[in-house]
C-alpha cells in the first residue's frame, strides 16, 4: 500500500522526517502500526509515540487505530498553542 | 463573519476601523490585537515562524467562530491571523466582535483569543541570537481556555 506522510511542527526537524510518498510494509495497515513503524525506522526515538501527537488522515483527526487505504495522506501533528 | 489567514503584515487599526463601519446596528465593538513580543524568557526575539495545516487550521477557526456567534448572538466578528515569518513587534493576530451589548462582545473576543492560543492549529518557532526553538503550550493558557467549558 502506498500512502503519503507529512510531519508538522517540531516533528519536521527530525532527520528522518521526510514528507512524501511511502510504501508500507506488509502488516502496517492502520495508524497505530504506522506510528510505531515510522518511529522505529525513521529515528524519532519515541517522539511519534507520545500521546500528545495526533494523527490526521485525509484532513480529519483520527483517534485510536484507524485503517489506512491506498493514497491516504497521513499527517503527524504535535501539540499546538503557546506563544 | 470573516476569517483571514495572511502571510503579509496588516494594520490592526485600519482593520478595526473597517470592522466598526461594517458592524451596522452594534451597540458594542471589542477588538484585540496581538503582537510578536521582542523579548521572551530566553532573550531577544528576532522573528517568529508560524506553520499552519492546509485544511485543519482554517476549519478549526471556523468552528470556533461559529460557536462564538451562536453563544453570544454576535452581530459580526472577524479574525485575522498571520502565518509564515513574522518580525518582532509586528501584529500576529486581530480579533473583533460586535454585539448589541458590551458584555457579549467582550466575552466572545476573550473566548476566541483563548481558542487561538490553545487549540488553533498553529506551530510557532521563535528565532533569536541563540538560535531557533519551537514554542510549547503553557499551562496558564489551558487554564484560561477552560473557563469556557
Amino acid at each position: 500500500m502506498r500512502i503519503a506522510v507529512e510531519y508538522f511542527g517540531k516533528l519536521g526537524d527530525f532527520a528522518g522526517a521526510e514528507d512524501g510518498a511511502l510504501d508500507l510494509p506488509v502488516g502496517v495497515s492502520d495508524t497505530a502500526a504506522l506510528r510505531a513503524w515510522l518511529d522505529e525506522v525513521r529515528g524519532f526515538n519515541g517522539a511519534l509515540l507520545h500521546c500528545s501527537v495526533q494523527i490526521a488522515v485525509g484532513d480529519e483527526i483520527r483517534r485510536g487505530p484507524f485503517a489506512l487505504s491506498e493514497g491516504d495522506i497521513v499527517a503527524f501533528l504535535p501539540p499546538v498553542g503557546g506563544g | 463573519m470573516t476569517i483571514r489567514l495572511v502571510d503579509l503584515s496588516f494594520d490592526p487599526g485600519a482593520e478595526l476601523s473597517a470592522f466598526s463601519t461594517r458592524a451596522v446596528g452594534a451597540g458594542g465593538v471589542v477588538s484585540f490585537s496581538g503582537h510578536v513580543r521582542p523579548q521572551s524568557t530566553d532573550g531577544t526575539v528576532q522573528s517568529l515562524m508560524l506553520q499552519i495545516h492546509p485544511v485543519l487550521t482554517l476549519a478549526g477557526m471556523q468552528t470556533a467562530e461559529r460557536e462564538a456567534i451562536a453563544r453570544w448572538s454576535l452581530i459580526d466578528s472577524e479574525i485575522i491571523h498571520r502565518h509564515g515569518d513574522i518580525g518582532a513587534s509586528e501584529a500576529i493576530v486581530f480579533v473583533a466582535t460586535a454585539s448589541a451589548h458590551r458584555r457579549a462582545a467582550f466575552e466572545a473576543a476573550d473566548f476566541l483569543m483563548d481558542y487561538l492560543k490553545t487549540k488553533a492549529v498553529f506551530w510557532k518557532k521563535e528565532a533569536g541570537p541563540g538560535g531557533e526553538r519551537w514554542i510549547e503550550p503553557r499551562e496558564d493558557d489551558y487554564a484560561d481556555a477552560e473557563r469556557w467549558i
